[in-house]
């Protein structure tokens, strides 16, 4: 039994190889762009437009808000990578309807990749809003004998934001197939509907962390 | 091995080449066009504010003007009022003059003819008596009418109590004047001479008689000295026909109005 779409290896050379993960997170991508290429490329300024836009219009609406209301003031610095964090998640866990069909956000390496990306992306945003020496501040308060603690702090909720996404669905993932083997009917409808539940909450709950470290690295947020 | 590396790195570069393209055909256009369309909703309200401000205005002008126009039709139909009213107190006023003028005009006209039918009524009258009287005394006594009033005159001088002679007397004595007998008609020599001879004897005067004809007096014979008179005349007789014959006029008039 499989645990991570990794291990399915389409190519190999050397340290370089093309995994199902990769594979499935490029289709996703072309998905995602291409979608909203077709949709943006019809945009209409006006009051009359179409559905699709109107769709759209409300998602990215909605996580401007979403980013808004965690404290952030100027949301289109940040929709990018927050909004594309919650984008990928959810429709990487909504494609678990399909069959053999096996999200990247199962595999850790996928959401280890996130996750560092996130720790990455705070103290950048920190700095692009304080400076330096403004965000490198925040690790010596109230007193420079938190400065440990902050390290630590850094890491685990890096490590946490990765293992929660990767448990969840994995976990799902490999319920579902157990149960399968077990139940063939009925049940594992059910399970499957309540996967793209956790799927849609596990989106959620991975970008609004990822605002909430952001938020905390700025100073926009206390201020 | 659960994590491999590769992977883990490729997945991250993999999220920022999508975190750059979902920038690029997502958010920017997406965002843009709700900008858009809130500045054009914004837009269009601040039009429509501005378009209700100068209908306001507009509103508000024509009520001012509608007002002032109001006040203007008051003020002129006020004026217009009080000047026919003027008008109608002026032709009022006028068309009563008129009428006065009228009516004194009628009045004088009706008194200029009563006057003239009285006086022919006095002439005729006069005229009538004489031709009555003359003709009744010629057939009657043989006298003709002028004789008769000599006589009548030449009686009454006679017959004046001792008072109004002794009056006569005194004035004609102490007036320079001759005694004047006046008469409607000619006198002959010997009713002059009568008369005189009369005067003479009854007022014991010897101052001259002048004799003088008058159409003032109403056939009869007077004498007078300075404010004293003695005197026959049908002038009485015909002032009484003639009251009398007014007197009938004005009822004859008055029921005619």
């Amino acid at each position: 039994m499989r645990l991570s779409s990794d291990e399915v290896i389409f190519w190999q050379h050397g340290f370089f190889k093309l995994n199902e993960t990769i594979i499935t997170t490029w289709a996703l991508m072309l998905v995602l762009v291409l979608g909203a290429k077709w949709i943006t490329s019809r945009l209409s300024p006006g009051i009359h437009i179409s559905r699709w836009q109107s769709t759209l219009e409300i998602i990215v609406s909605g996580i401007r808000k979403q980013i808004q209301e965690v404290g952030l003031q100027r949301p289109e610095v940040y929709i990018g990578f927050i909004g594309t964090l919650f984008l990928f998640i959810a429709l990487s866990n909504l494609c678990t309807i399909l069959p053999y069909y096996e999200p990247p956000t199962g595999s850790l390496s996928t959401t280890a990749a996130l996750a560092i990306c996130v720790c990455i992306a705070v103290p950048l945003f920190g700095i692009a809003e304080q400076g330096i020496g403004g965000y490198l501040k925040t690790y010596i308060k109230p007193t420079p004998l938190m400065l440990p603690f902050h390290v630590i702090s850094e890491i685990s909720r890096t490590l946490a934001l990765a293992i929660r996404l990767f448990g969840n669905i994995m976990s799902g993932s490999i319920i579902l197939g157990i149960l399968l083997t077990i139940t063939p009917f009925i049940f594992p409808v059910v399970m499957s509907a309540l996967g793209l539940l956790t799927g849609m909450v596990q989106a959620y709950i991975f970008s609004i962390l990822a605002t909430v470290y952001i938020a905390a690295a700025s100073s926009e947020r206390s201020e | 091995m659960l994590i491999d590396w590769f992977t883990v790195i490729a997945q991250a570069v993999n999220f920022l080449i999508l975190v750059w393209l979902l920038k690029r055909f997502l958010y920017k256009p997406v965002l843009d066009a709700i900008d858009a369309r809130e500045k054009s909703i914004a837009a269009q309200l601040e039009d429509a504010a501005a378009k209700e401000a100068a209908a306001a205005k507009e509103r508000d002008e024509f009520q001012r003007k509608n007002d002032e126009f109001a006040q203007q039709r008051d003020g002129m139909l006020k004026k217009a009022g009080e000047e026919a009213k003027a008008e109608r107190q002026k032709m009022v006023e006028q068309a009563r003059q008129e009428a006065e003028a009228l009516k004194n005009k009628l009045q004088t006209a009706a008194q200029n003819e009563r006057d003239g039918l009285s006086r022919e009524i006095t002439s005729r009258a006069q005229q009538e008596v004489f031709a009555i009287a003359r003709k009744a005394l010629s057939e009657l006594a043989g006298a003709n009418l002028e004789e008769r009033m000599t006589e009548v005159f030449i009686q009454r001088l006679r017959g004046l109590d001792a008072d109004e002679k002794a009056n006569l007397t005194a004035f004609l004595k102490t007036s320079h004047h001759p005694a004047l007998v006046r008469t409607a008609f000619e006198l002959s020599p010997p009713q002059c001479a009568a008369i005189e001879a009369a005067i003479k004897e009854t007022l014991s005067t010897s101052n001259e008689v002048q004799f003088e004809t008058s159409s003032a007096i109403v056939s009869g014979i007077e004498l007078t000295t300075n404010g004293h008179k003695v005197a026959w005349s049908i002038a009485d007789y015909l002032a009484s026909l003639e009251r009398n014959v007014g007197e009938l006029l004005d009822d004859t008039h008055g029921n005619e109005k």
